[in-house]
């Protein structure tokens, strides 16, 4: 049957918890109202990455973007544009301080700046039908390596490509296939690493979720490189839609011969499984991840051997995450020179990010290295959020660091990155505005480090509880002179004396945030002032008795009744009372809550 | 069910490919049926039915049928306008199904513009 149009809904997680589903059975329901149910298909998609604007729809062969849809709308939708063919204009984007909405999908800059290689598929397949992966040349590279290529020319393709571990690591992908493959010892085994644990980072849920079988098929290809016949995706439990729409397309990919004995009838035999994890953080480093899958308790061991000669079970094992899987088929497809050609000397292809934070356009977005971190906060992001200043933006999650504002042409790679004290990591990006207190940041990030560390090594337990002891004492306003050089001092150390990246990395956010914000740090310590206005400790409120019209919408909002007057005339804070909760500025329409920090 | 080899996966992807077509948003030619409240009294209906039969017998995939409001000249409906890949959109005025079917099959498939119906090549400019 042809249909003249496409309705690609997504969902992603995102889109579906703003009810998504709801939006697809509304159209469907009106679609037959108006007779079109065999001129116009609703498909469901994988997360097609504009994640603040959810539910969002793209309307095909129109390439019209909807978005913030809700079931209300859907009348209007379908007899306007469906049936009479004007796109409505009120459910498109306007972007962060523009006036008109831009209909088209390719005129959005969200969309426009980027490259997609891991996503390519974003929004144009229906993530749980194997057809529509397959109509998008999927398995056509595991179809070209069985039957054109050995193992050695995979790996030296791979090699070729330049492509580097995107889980954080960043070692060459096309090296580590090779060590393994070398290892002596049989049988061997292949891992997805999908235990994506980052704050604020979703990049590999999005793909399990929206394209399973560019996991799949890129493991497939693994697989041959390396000589393994069995193969596990470690998945964290509380991703529940990734889960069930990679069990679903495993069972597919098993029905068409595509995993299993003798795939494709070119003599491979390998299958995947999925194994769930709990959820601890440490299990993404992959010697806990493998303690994990054989049954024992998630703790990093020393290297070497690496897995590559000693993983699993004993056994040779090639682990990668899940962005560097889907790269591999497309590599196989357009060749490494095609691949080789993007990005910079060092850092090739692209790079997925979640944009997250003080950021209007938050969302998934895949772009090539080397782009500046202006092209990725203000074309692709959309800027700041109330025209507030940018300050920084944390990359790498808790293993990352902060880059300041003033480093905003810095081009984004795994060279530069680390340069400057931050780290490619994942792919997780916090932006930070004028009213984000980096010491409230590097505390926020070493609670999360502190609470998952396995343990195991004394630097790293104990390391972690002194920093945020420390970090806790400076925001309370009793912070000691010497505290930054301690912190610095034991920040050395951790890294130096922990085995595995938890530890060597938690110090990063507070060393970065000292090496870029010291000043700030001064200031709560030297001063008690929190410039950001965030530390608690260190700010006060108060009315200023000029401005205040006395219209009680304060003291009625107060949660604590902390702020009293008599209508019409200035009301005052009782400091005693006052949580600093900030309501009463949030409310005030006259500007009359003043915020103070530091001594007064 | 049967497992695949290599040929009956290019087979799948070819068939895919072409009913998928649309969501990329290229295609050798673009139809496009005005379904203003005009186009729609004129019978725009049965105009885009047509098509609709037409791509389906024809099922290369290569064709893409969308609708567009109102085009400003009431009179003259239904219309539609044919834009093959490469050249000026072509509108057609004061349709009817045998009109349209040799639309279809000079114009849309050979690429003969049937000037009897035609009533003018190019599109307004924006101001």
């Amino acid at each position: 049957m042809a249909y003249r149009t496409h309705l690609m809904i997504c969902t992603g997680t995102a889109c579906v918890s703003c009810g998504s589903f709801d939006i697809k059975k509304g159209l469907e329901q009106e679609i037959r109202k108006h007779k079109l149910e065999k001129e116009i298909l609703v498909v469901t998609t994988g997360c097609q990455g504009f994640c603040a604007q959810g539910p969002v729809m793209v309307v095909q062969p129109d390439e019209i973007f909807y978005q913030k849809l809700s079931t209300d709308d859907i009348p209007e939708l379908v007899e306007e544009h469906l049936l009479k063919g004007r796109p409505v204009k009120r459910l498109m984007f306007t972007p962060p301080g523009g006036e008109k909405p831009v209909p088209n999908i390719n005129e959005i800059g969200f969309f426009q700046k980027q490259r997609l290689i891991a996503l390519r598929n974003k929004g144009l397949i229906d993530p749980e039908k194997i057809d529509d992966y397959i109509g998008r040349d999927g398995y056509k590279a595991i179809a070209k390596v069985l039957s054109t290529m050995t193992p050695e020319d995979v790996i030296k393709e791979i090699k070729t490509s330049g492509l580097r571990g995107r889980g954080g690591g960043g070692f060459s992908t096309g090296l580590k296939w090779e060590i393994c493959s070398k290892a002596e010892g049989n049988p061997k085994y292949i891992i997805c690493n999908a235990d994506e644990g980052d704050p604020g980072a979703y990049m590999d849920r999005s793909i399990v979720e929206s394209d399973p079988h560019s996991v799949i098929e890129g493991m497939l290809i693994g697989a041959k490189a390396i000589g393994a016949n069995q193969g596990y995706v470690y998945i964290r439990t509380e991703y529940p839609l990734a889960i069930s729409r990679l069990e679903l397309a495993i069972n597919q990919a098993r029905e068409y011969g595509l995993l299993g004995k003798d795939v494709l009838g070119q003599g491979l035999d390998f299958d995947i499984e999925i194994k769930q994890g709990a959820g601890a953080f440490v299990c993404g480093e992959e010697t806990s991840l493998i303690h994990s899958i054989e049954g024992v308790s998630p703790e990093p061991r020393q290297r070497p051997p690496f897995p590559a000669q000693s993983g699993l079970w004993g056994k040779p094992t090639n682990i990668n995450n899940v962005e560097t899987w889907a790269n591999v088929p497309r590599i196989i497809l357009r060749g490494a020179d095609w691949f080789a050609g993007i990005g910079t000397e060092k850092s090739k292809g692209t790079k997925v990010f979640s944009l997250v934070g003080k950021i209007n356009n938050t969302g998934l977005v895949e772009v090539p290295m080397g782009i500046t971190l202006r092209e990725i906060i203000y074309d692709i992001g959309g800027g700041i959020p109330g025209g507030k200043a940018f300050k920084g933006v944390q990359i790498g999650g808790p293993s990352g660091g902060v880059v300041p504002g003033s480093l905003l042409d810095l081009p984004v790679d795994y060279e530069r990155l680390a340069e400057v004290g931050s780290m490619m990591g994942s792919g997780g990006m916090v932006v930070t505005d004028e009213d984000t207190c980096m010491v409230d940041i590097a505390r926020y990030f070493l609670e999360f480090t502190n609470d998952e560390s396995c343990g195991k090594c004394t630097s790293c337990r104990d390391g972690s509880a002194a920093m945020l002891e420390t970090l806790k004492r400076i925001s309370d306003g009793n912070g000691q002179e010497n505290d930054i050089e301690f912190l610095e001092e034991l920040g050395m150390a951790i890294k130096d004396a922990s085995q595995c990246g938890l530890g060597q990395t938690l110090p990063n956010p507070v060393l970065s945030t000292i090496k870029h914000f010291r000043d700030e740090y001064e200031a709560h310590i030297k001063e008690k002032k929190c410039p950001a206005h965030v530390c608690k400790a260190l700010i006060s409120y108060s009315i200023d008795s000029e401005k205040c019209t006395g219209c009680t919408l304060c003291s009625r909002k107060c949660p604590v009744n902390a702020i009293t007057g008599e209508v019409k005339s200035p009301h005052v804070i009782d400091q005693t009372l006052c949580i600093k909760c900030g309501v009463c500025s949030d409310v005030c329409k006259f500007d009359a809550v003043l915020i103070k920090t530091g001594k007064t | 069910m049967k497992k695949l080899n290599i040929e009956d996966l290019e087979k799948i992807s070819q068939k895919v490919k072409k009913a998928n077509r649309l969501r990329s948003g290229s295609a050798r030619a673009k139809i496009t049926v005005h379904m203003g409240t005009c186009g729609i009294a004129a019978g725009a209906r049965n105009i885009m039915n047509v098509l609709l039969n037409k791509m389906e017998e024809n099922e290369s995939g290569e064709i893409i049928l969308t609708t567009s409001g109102c085009a400003g000249f009431c009179s003259r409906e239904p219309m539609v306008t044919v834009e093959l890949k490469g050249n000026p959109p072509v509108k057609y005025v004061d349709l009817t199904e045998e009109k349209i079917e040799k639309i279809f099959s000079k114009h849309v498939q050979k690429g003969e513009i049937v000037t009897e119906y035609a009533l003018a090549i190019g599109s307004e400019r924006e101001p």
